[in-house]
């Protein structure tokens, strides 16, 4: 029992410090899934609509990117950029690093999405005078962008747990504020029972949060996903 | 091309890395493989007791970072980084495991239960010689996912102080004085062919192992 007392006292005397970790965990978790968002979509729409070398570039990014490790991709950027001049901190390095990974696997899901959308709708709007682009923006994606929301959210969740790789290059977020506390009170086991608490505290919210999201924005009788 | 020579030279050092690498690899989806069709087989068919803690452990492990079940595994257990590492991946992987082959399994049709009961199986007997061997073989393409996200969390195990690939890369660069860009694009290459050799391997097990007339992934 008191070593029960003890561990609550323990989550109660670290736990701001572990908050501002987890505000940094949180702002890079936006950062890297907005810009990857960006950049996956455009990834996504060079590999389904672009011509011959579009479609090589994209590809050649998706599979590279998705065949090797991030923990490889973050020391390229952090430890062999340097090489050839361009030195980043590592909050930046890591934001890049995940940006680019996670990127590469939304365009993957953005891809499936828009394939699975039927050609005919493709051709409805062309037939009624759109352009090619015009059709894209508002036929398609919005039917796409619908379904990739459940895949969508894995890789959310994915990228949350991941941006926990940040502090192998002394990015300040949860882990690395888990590894100083431990490393002063030498409490190393309670201290990451304590984060493995508020990583999931974290995932279950998000999860609630984009199935709320899924419902909100379903239309009715549009579910050609499934 | 000084560069070149201290390539040659320590390219046996970074191989032995990537047998440990693939010893790490082989001994956590071994882990995961137990670990996941048992909880795959307690969630479909345990009683609620016994599915509810399925589906309970399998959210958990799956909430956590890898890292984060590597630094408490690391602190919790007095043994080897690299049995820490293959225990602590290896639970992970069961938890994703277990995701693959409820699916698979509850994809088989539930007539073949019955047909096995009805011939005086026991229901041991039925998941383990009818539903088994059918959902298995469908686990296999999905798994081949599996087995190519773990290959590249392996390199996470350098954390703990496995000397696999990674940390063997990052002593090289230590003592050659930089060249960070060049070593780890070629581990990101190994890592790169690792998944692409496997994924062929498990196309081809899956071609090899399908049995004419059944169902298959198309």
């Amino acid at each position: 029992m008191s070593a029960f007392i003890d561990f609550f006292r323990l989550a109660w005397e670290i736990g701001p410090r572990l908050l501002d970790g987890t505000a940094v965990t949180l702002e890079l978790t936006a950062i890297c899934i907005t810009s990857g968002f960006i950049i996956g979509l455009a990834v996504s729409l060079g590999r389904v609509y672009g011509n011959k070398f579009v479609y090589g570039v994209t590809t050649t990014f998706v599979e590279m990117v998705r065949g090797t490790p991030l923990l490889v991709q973050l020391f390229i950027i952090y430890y062999g950029l340097p090489d050839v001049g361009i030195l980043l901190n590592p909050l930046l390095a890591a934001g890049i690093a995940l940006g680019i990974n996670t990127s590469a696997y939304q365009a993957e899901y953005f891809r499936g999405a828009i394939q699975s959308v039927s050609t005919g709708q493709m051709t409805a709007a062309r037939s009624i005078g759109m352009s090619r682009f015009g059709a894209i923006k508002s036929i398609i994606l919005p039917q796409a962008l619908r379904l990739a929301i459940p895949s969508w959210s894995n890789e959310l969740i994915y990228m949350l747990k991941y941006t926990s790789l940040a502090f192998t290059v002394g990015a300040p977020e949860l882990m690395a504020k888990a590894k100083i506390i431990a490393a002063r009170n030498f409490r190393y086991l309670e201290v990451f029972i304590i984060v493995a608490f508020i990583y999931i505290i974290i995932v279950t919210g998000f999860t609630k949060v984009l199935d709320y999201v899924e419902e909100r924005v379903k239309i009715p009788g549009l579910e050609s996903g499934k | 091309m000084e560069i070149l020579n201290v390539l040659a030279g320590e390219a046996p050092y970074l191989f032995r890395g990537l047998f440990i690498t693939i010893q790490l690899l082989i001994g956590l989806l071994g882990v995961g493989l137990v670990g996941g069709v048992l909880l795959a087989v307690a969630e479909v068919y345990g009683n609620r007791l016994f599915s509810t803690l399925a589906v309970l452990i399998q959210r958990g492990l799956r909430a956590i970072p890898a890292l984060v079940l590597l630094f408490l595994s690391y602190y919790a257990m007095d043994l080897p980084p690299l049995l820490i590492s293959i225990i602590a991946l290896g639970l992970r992987s069961s938890a994703y495991q277990s995701q693959i082959f409820r699916g698979a399994i509850q994809s088989i049709k539930s007539g073949q239960m019955m047909a096995a009961r009805s011939m005086g199986m026991s229901r041991l007997q039925g998941i383990w010689y009818v539903v088994l061997p059918q959902a298995v073989r469908l686990a296999i393409g999905p798994w081949s996912n599996e087995y190519a996200s773990e290959t590249k969390d392996t390199s996470l195990a350098y954390v703990v102080g496995v000397v696999e690939i990674m940390r063997r890369s990052r002593y090289i660069i230590s003592y050659t004085y930089g060249n960070a860009l060049l070593i780890y694009g070629i581990v990101a290459l190994v890592y790169f062919f690792l998944t692409r050799a496997g994924n062929s391997l498990l196309y081809w097990l899956e071609d090899r192992l399908w049995v004419p007339g059944f169902e298959r992934r198309s």
